[in-house]
């Protein structure tokens, strides 16, 4: 069913009768060509990609529980391609580009909103950084602009600009940065992969691999043995514990990022902002909340749910930066799992076993890679070689001494 | 978190910071013949489990002491906690 706003008038007038599910609700086949683990929007974006982009069938996408109830219902919804480092600007910015086409590809309403987001400066240390940082952005083909307090005050008005000791300096802006509807990017996935034929599997968990003389033959799952052709991983936040399944060990470490919502308020926060003293990064959602969040716990968890003095920096950054924050009531707060590779990038490349892929350590910024981490991951599965932009995602660059560390500080667990 | 230091009692986590694995300890030897490869999967390489791990933290605003703490990481519930120093000692370590 194509989705239009003449379709909108006609079921309005026929009582919303002629609705249909999103996708089907398959029982899975004894085997796939591939088979990807993780219900997610890296996961569902890669199996629909898979299918359209390279002309791929026989595919299933195994959740272990709802699709969209992990990350990608978890986070706080912000894209952009503001990265300095080689290996990373390219492919963020690809990302950016394919946000900017996806409701039309997908003909889904996944509320991609280019509202722009600005990366506040209180120094002329940061200051250097940012211009740098934008100048590596434009090089990658990335939009930058560099704003002065009185562009920043015209648009943000209640910002506190002369806090004695972090004044607003300036800011780092990406115009075409902004906010998507979470949720809809992976309904708009997973409808678009259906209506291709890919079988979404819900309540299905992967509970071990079928690897045979170092060749991946299939998965052990909780609804019976699923033969196929490529297993591919797609589970950022819980990979850990799934390659050990397969006997890996990965350069990653779980931990948990806690985000928040305020109750509905007027529009009074026009685009993204980050505070560049503190961790705090914020917008508002169209209902009205505004959607925050700062630092990841730090330490090793499964839990899904966070720690009060993560709870209380943030809120000490948002008051921070917006005094009016106060008079918001948090509505709700959340925690989500976080892949923190061991230089803050992504690995999306082949593993040692035969058959078997992995996609992960995003850290906490997956979101906003989710249709260009999906468009390479399959590429490298229908075609065995990494996507032009993901080539510096593999497993062997710790090996090698090659990270891809945006932050700069060496081998720690706790980057972005 | 409340953290139950063995010499100072109950902390609060926050007074802490975190490392990681405790397995961090165990610092390859570098005249290892295969030294390159143990160095690669010490720096990089987690078990990374979700239930009883084992790890180390810092008491950074009290007496500065590092602490092996075993905890729980699906229920954040801690179930032990040593000075590191008696840990690395125990494997033969000098100090």
């Amino acid at each position: 069913m194509r989705y239009s706003g003449l379709r909108i008038i006609k079921e309005a007038l026929t009582g919303n009768k002629g609705w249909k599910p999103a996708w089907r609700d398959p029982e899975p086949q004894p085997a796939y060509d591939f088979v990807i683990i993780g219900g997610g929007g890296h996961g569902l974006a890669t199996a629909y990609y898979l299918a359209s982009t390279f002309g791929k069938k026989r595919i299933a996408v195994l959740e272990k529980g709802w699709i969209g109830g992990g990350n990608v219902g978890r986070n706080t919804t912000i894209i952009r391609s503001n990265y300095l480092l080689e290996g990373n600007g390219p492919f963020y910015e690809y990302a950016l580009k394919l946000w900017e086409g996806l409701e039309q590809e997908l003909n889904y309403n996944a509320m991609v909103s280019q509202r722009g987001i600005l990366n506040l400066i209180h120094t002329d240390a940061q200051r250097t950084a940012f211009t740098r940082r934008g100048n590596a952005m434009i090089l990658n083909g990335a939009d930058a602009e560099m704003l002065g307090v009185e562009q920043i005050r015209a648009r943000y008005p209640f910002l506190n600009f002369n806090d004695a000791r972090f004044p607003i300096k300036g800011g780092l802006a990406q115009h075409r940065g902004g906010t998507v509807r979470h949720d809809a990017v992976a309904w708009g996935y997973a409808r678009g992969a259906d209506n291709l034929g890919v079988d979404i599997i819900q309540n299905c968990e992967v509970t071990g691999f079928r690897i045979e003389n170092g060749v991946c033959k299939g998965v052990e799952t909780s609804r019976g043995f699923i033969g196929a052709g490529k297993v591919a991983s797609c589970v950022a936040g819980s990979s850990s514990r799934l390659m050990a399944k397969a006997g890996m060990r990965l350069p990653i470490e779980s931990t948990v990022l806690q985000a928040f919502v305020t109750e509905g308020l007027k529009p009074v926060l026009p685009g993204v902002i980050t505070f560049g003293a503190g961790h705090f990064y914020c917008s508002q959602s169209d209902k009205g909340g505004l959607v925050f969040g700062g630092d990841p716990d730090g330490y090793n968890t499964y839990a899904q749910r966070g720690n009060l003095p993560v709870v209380e920096g943030v809120m000490e950054s948002g008051m921070a930066l917006i005094p009016a924050l106060g008079r918001a009531r948090v509505l709700r707060m959340w925690g989500g799992l976080m892949d923190m590779s061991m230089d803050g990038s992504p690995i999306i490349d082949r593993t040692e076993i035969e058959g078997l892929y992995f996609n992960g350590g995003w850290c906490y910024g997956g979101f906003k890679a989710t249709p260009a981490s999906g468009m390479c991951y399959a590429h490298l599965l229908a075609r065995d070689i990494p996507h032009e932009y993901a080539t510096a995602y593999r497993f062997d660059r710790f090996r090698r001494g090659y990270m891809i560390d945006e932050k700069g500080v060496g081998a720690q667990p706790n980057l972005h | 978190m409340i953290i139950n230091h063995p010499l100072l009692g109950p902390r609060d986590a926050q007074e802490f910071t975190y490392l990681g694995d405790a397995s961090l300890i165990d610092r390859p030897d570098w005249e290892a013949a295969d030294a390159q490869e143990q160095f690669y999967e010490y720096a990089y390489l987690r078990d990374n489990p979700a239930g009883e791990h084992r790890e180390l933290w810092f008491h950074e605003i009290g007496d500065r002491s590092w602490l092996v703490v075993t905890r729980n990481t699906l229920t954040h519930e801690i179930t032990s906690v040593e000075m590191a120093r008696d840990v690395a000692r125990s494997k033969g370590r000098s100090k």
